[in-house]
């Protein structure tokens, strides 16, 4: 990896590699890292939801002329630690006349789900746990086994409320993978390559934004709102609308089980946002103007990771601007924005980009 | 008035006649239903204001309002039955779609059955109650009735008797729903029922099928507990009932109180009790609009609209004392005069308020999402809404000019300037605007009320006891949802031997069955909304 | 003597310390192991200050309930808007509002739904007593003898400040219990429902 930013996790990684390499044995080495990888997901992962639940929190209180948590901690900062604690101990309430089996499984599957996604993220300069050559499509793959533990979790649970919910769900996340699929696809027929390193380095002069101009702006206003209806956000959120079905298919978990699916819709906003990062905005890529050598040089003082996260986090205040404002949809108005315009206009749009890929209309190099 | 008892007396021959504010018609059961029916249909009495239940101790009886909604006249019709071990009455539910209802009311308070209502389950009470709660003899100890944690016994049959062409009365069962039908319970824990009601909706995909709304979990038997009150402690359930229309419902009460003592009110307390009612309104309103949208998904609304809300609850604290139940206004008058600040502060409210209903139609009115929720969902005509007893701003959204303060003037509003909002397109977008209108609408009020706050006393000199003399009065007015009217019947002592509560919340919360079918799940919830039914205040 | 207190407010600011100084008392003299009293701290700090509500509200008091949640009084800077509809989910109730008969097998079933650790306050004079409804034939005299009932807190309605005192004092409460016996309140809860059995919890329906 070049050096694009101060900071370059390559070397550091590549330096701990062989240094394990050096005391143990190759297979031990190999497993102690995924061991290691494996624990700092879970770390990052929580502190993220964490992170990310009080930051809604905040954002909404100030939308809504409050303040929001204030009290727990300086500032309300430990306020989701508390919650998350107080979680942990609540009881796991075990129900009658359930597919106890299913029902147990159900958060988990959609708390790997995420979990699998998250792990494809570029965090940062040579900070990407994972860099092969079908990156995308592994994420693809893996956001659509949420939809299963959903579904199950709303039959499972034996409950009128939760079955609608989870029918609801399953409607709208077929439909709407559809197009966060086909704009992502739009993406992929530009960079030409599903490599997220790749894809990452494609955009160190231009984001895929401004190079592909019309096509990538159309393809990133229809993924911000396929993406919302994927997370179960509003103004999409009706799998768990409060106002009609209590608490839709998480209504009869409770304790972590309950905390799991809190915890992945929050970190699936964070997901969306960092796919959103990656495909538009250059992932970790500093914002850098060719030819201004100065400029960029300043650009990249500002450590990768803080790009990443940075721009993450101005897509998900967007994502939640849009729950905070508007309201619901109705399923069938929900199914009609899908199929009857957005897949049409993705449609459009993925021939209008093969066409300016083929005609060359687009700024700057592409990586093939 | 006198042409009409003429005329009617040429018809039915054994009815007698009570002149009064409001002709009573006494009528014997047999002819009840024929006599409602060529009123109806004759003479445009389309209105059932409400059905009162009494129980006169030799006899059993209802006395019915009647109104035209085209000359505004009233009239009450009066019919009774002597056996009281088995009351039966004819029904007038194939005439007016909320009678059903109402009737079913009197069924649960008197026991007396109604022959040919198609439904006369209990409506408040569980079916295993013992005895009828407002029948004079009563039984009213708790070991009757204990407090039970059992769940309730319920059925999937609604009762009914059928008059038979011989004359003969047949008891018969019906399922209110199919055996294969889906039902989902929605309440009484729901955050959308806005309280303790319950919807029995059975659903296919998600496409409502029907309704069978299920009350009764807030019924607190206010009218009975009235009876044992004097009438100067009856007033403050008023503010228990509809708690946005707290105002307007004491004004109702005192006004009915004040007409049946002959009591004078003081033109400062009349300018004061308006004022108060327009206050609520308007906060009444603004709390509608924020729940509304936030059961919509609009949840920022809420708190933009509880500003406003709030500083309405503080100008009514620094004069009635409290934030909620203000017990203020009180026969004669009202309890304290105005708090030194009130003009200024109700001049700032009004300032600020055009620029709020600005700012709630740029957030949700003009919304695209908000107007494909709204319009033409749950759809009320005119007729139906007539039929089904829906006043205030739903009525009205409907194109039925119902509004009491323009048909039955009380107090000031004689002589106060202002529209009746009216919209034709029934829906629920019609009866969203109109109650954002209806703000504006009272803005103009208030100003004009300001104006002419005259000076002088607050409360007129009543007695320490009032006793009404024997006889019967009927008041309406107008609440924040609807007409609401009072019926107070005196035997001379100093409480009421029998005072109803016509609330405008029973019937709302009744015609959601009807406008919701065929309807989405969604859609439920928004109709609900903008019927903007009190749960309390339909249970009483 | 330990002084408890929560959200920040001086001890002598509170009322009823003299309550809860009997529960302090009471924890002292169980006794209990160093290792288990910080592991105690740990969870109470956690439900203390993570309350969540369950969204029930039969009359009155509710509408005073959503404005706490309002921009003034702001329920959320203690991190109590997390209205959960699902009382799986939902830590406190508070009774806002009068039980009447048909309405006490629907609320004790909500109460048993709620998932450990959980509480009740009795909000408003209907909740507590019956308020001006007492004499009613249709209503229950107090919450009391169907639940467990943690903080009451009177006024018809309260006002939006009582509220947010009768959950501070409610958090306060939960600060003194103890995770495995001695003063716990579940112990307390379990003799309540063995006092007061449901024999069957199944909707009857009859045909």
């Amino acid at each position: 990896m070049s050096n694009y930013t101060i900071d370059n996790f390559s070397s550091l990684t590549t330096w701990f590699d062989t240094m394990l390499n050096n005391y143990m044995p190759s297979w031990l080495a190999t497993t102690l890292e995924c061991l290691l990888v494996g624990v700092g997901l879970l770390l990052v992962y929580s502190l993220l939801a964490l992170f990310y639940i009080l930051y809604e929190r905040k954002i909404c209180a100030y939308f809504q002329c409050r303040l929001g948590p204030n009290r727990v901690g300086p500032w309300g900062l430990l306020q989701s630690c508390a919650d998350m604690f107080k979680i942990l101990i609540k009881e796991l309430i075990s129900l009658n006349h359930i597919d106890k089996f299913l029902f147990a499984l159900a958060p988990y599957l959609v708390i790997i789900a995420s979990m699998l996604c998250f792990a494809v993220l570029p965090w940062g300069n040579g900070l990407q746990i994972i860099d092969f050559n079908i990156g995308i499509f592994f994420l693809l793959a893996c956001s659509s086994i949420g939809v299963l533990g959903i579904l199950l979790a709303g039959w499972s649970s034996n409950n009128k409320f939760t079955l609608i919910g989870a029918l609801r769900s399953g409607a709208q996340m077929v439909s709407y993978e559809l197009s966060v699929g086909l704009s992502i696809l739009t993406m992929v027929v530009f960079a030409g390559t599903m490599n997220v390193g790749e894809i990452v380095e494609a955009q160190a002069d231009h984001w895929f934004i401004f190079s592909a101009h019309i096509p990538a702006i159309i393809a990133f206003v229809i993924y911000l709102i396929a993406g919302t209806a994927e997370t179960n956000r509003g103004p999409f959120d009706l799998p768990e609308a409060e106002s009609e079905l209590t608490a839709g298919y998480h209504t009869e978990y409770s304790g972590i089980h309950f905390g799991f699916f809190y915890l992945a819709e929050y970190l699936n906003l964070f997901i969306v946002s960092g796919v959103a990062t990656l495909l538009f905005f250059g992932g970790w890529m500093p914002f850098r103007i060719e030819g201004w050598d100065g400029f960029n040089q300043i650009m990249g003082y500002i450590p990768s990771v803080v790009w990443f996260l940075g721009k993450a986090f101005i897509i998900s205040f967007i994502i939640i601007w849009f729950k905070w404002t508007y309201p619901r949809l109705r399923i069938d108005q929900l199914l009609t924005l899908e199929w009857k315009y957005l897949l049409p206009i993705n449609l459009v749009n993925l021939a209008l980009m093969v066409w300016i890929v083929t005609e060359k209309l687009y700024f700057g190099q592409l990586p093939q | 008035m006198a042409i009409l008892q003429e005329k009617i007396s040429k018809i039915f021959p054994e009815a007698t006649f009570e002149e009064g504010e409001i002709l009573l018609v006494n009528i014997p059961d047999a002819k009840l239903h024929d006599l409602v029916k060529s009123l109806r249909d004759d003479h445009g009495f389309d209105y059932l204001v409400t059905i009162v239940g009494m129980d006169w101790v030799t006899s059993l009886g209802c006395v019915y309002y009647l109104t035209s909604t085209e000359t505004k006249e009233f009239i009450s019709i009066k019919t009774q039955t002597t056996d009281r071990d088995n009351p039966m009455l004819h029904s007038i539910a194939d005439l007016y779609a909320i009678g059903g209802i109402y009737e079913r009311e009197v069924y649960d308070f008197f026991g007396i059955i109604f022959i040919n209502n198609p439904d006369m389950r209990r409506l408040f009470l569980n079916i295993d109650w013992v005895g009828f709660p407002f029948r004079k003899d009563y039984d009213a100890s708790p070991e009757i009735n204990p407090v039970s944690t059992q769940s309730e016994r319920q059925t999937d049959y609604t009762q009914s008797w059928i008059e038979m062409p011989d004359g003969s009365i047949k008891e018969e069962k019906t399922r209110i729903f199919n055996e294969d039908d889906f039902v989902v319970n929605i309440g009484p824990q729901h955050p959308a029922t806005h309280g303790v009601l319950r919807f029995r909706t059975a659903v296919d995909g998600e496409t409502i099928q029907k309704i069978d709304v299920y009350m009764g979990y807030i019924h607190r038997g206010v009218e009975k507990l009235c009876e044992d009150l004097s009438y100067m402690q009856t007033l403050h359930f008023m503010d228990r009932l509809d708690y946005f229309s707290a105002h307007n419902y004491h004004h109702g009460l005192c006004l009915a109180i004040e007409k049946a003592a002959g009591i004078e009110v003081p033109r400062r307390a009349q300018v004061i009790r308006t004022m108060m009612d327009e206050l609520s309104r308007i906060a009444s309103h603004c709390l509608f609009i924020g729940t509304f949208c936030m059961d919509l998904g609009a949840t920022t609304m809420l708190f933009y609209t509880l500003r406003v809300r709030e500083q309405i609850l503080d100008i009514m604290e620094k004069t009635c004392g409290a934030r909620m139940t203000f017990n203020y206004d009180c026969i004669g008058g009202v309890m304290a005069d105005l708090d030194p600040d009130f003009i200024k502060d109700v001049k700032e409210l009004l300032a600020v308020l055009p620029k709020n209903v600005a700012e709630y139609n740029k957030l949700f009115t003009g919304n695209v999402v908000a107007k494909s929720r709204l319009t033409g969902v749950g759809v009320l005509s005119n007729a139906d809404a007539k039929s089904w007893a829906i006043t205030g701003p739903s009525g009205r959204a409907s194109g039925w000019a119902c509004d009491v303060r323009k048909t039955h003037p009380y107090s000031v509003y004689s002589e106060l300037k202002f529209d009746q909002v009216i919209r034709t397109e029934g829906d629920s977008m019609a009866r969203f605007k109109n109650r954002v209108d209806e703000i504006l609408q009272s803005k103009g009020i208030l100003e004009q009320l300001i104006e002419m706050l005259p000076e002088g006393e607050y409360c007129a000199k009543v007695p320490k006891v009032i006793k009404l003399p024997a006889g019967h009065w009927f008041q309406v007015v107008e609440g924040c949802r609807g007409l609401f009217g009072v019926y107070i019947e005196s035997d001379g002592s100093a409480k009421p031997y029998r005072l109803k509560l016509a609330t405008p919340g029973l019937p709302a919360g009744a015609v959601v069955d009807h406008i919701t079918r065929g309807q989405k799940i969604a859609d439920l919830i928004t109709i609900g909304g903008s019927m903007d039914y009190i749960v309390p205040d339909m249970d009483r | 003597m330990k002084q408890v207190t929560a959200q920040g407010m001086p001890y002598d600011a509170w009322k009823d310390n003299d309550y809860i100084e009997k529960l302090v008392t009471e924890l002292r003299e169980s006794g209990t192991n160093v290792l288990v009293g910080s592991l105690d701290k740990l969870i109470n700090w956690g439900r203390s200050n993570s309350l969540w509500p369950l969204t029930f509200a039969t009359s009155c008091c509710g509408i005073e309930f959503v404005s706490l949640g309002a921009a003034r009084f702001d329920m959320a800077r203690f991190g109590w808007e997390v209205a959960r509809a699902s009382p799986r989910q939902a830590d406190f109730m508070m009774v806002a509002g009068t039980i009447v008969h048909r309405m006490v097998p629907v609320f004790r079933r909500l109460y048993d739904q709620l998932a450990e650790p959980k509480y009740v306050i009795a909000c408003g004079s209907c909740a507590i007593s019956g308020g001006p409804f007492r004499k009613s034939y249709h209503v229950a005299k107090g919450i009391e003898d169907i639940v467990p009932v943690d903080v009451f807190c009177p006024g018809c309605p309260p006002r939006p400040e009582a509220m947010i005192y009768s959950i501070m004092q409610l958090s306060r409460k939960i600060k003194v219990e103890r995770f495995f016996g001695g003063v716990n309140r579940q112990e307390n809860q379990k003799e309540f429902l063995a006092a007061h059995p449901i024999e069957d919890t199944s909707a009857a329906n009859i045909d």
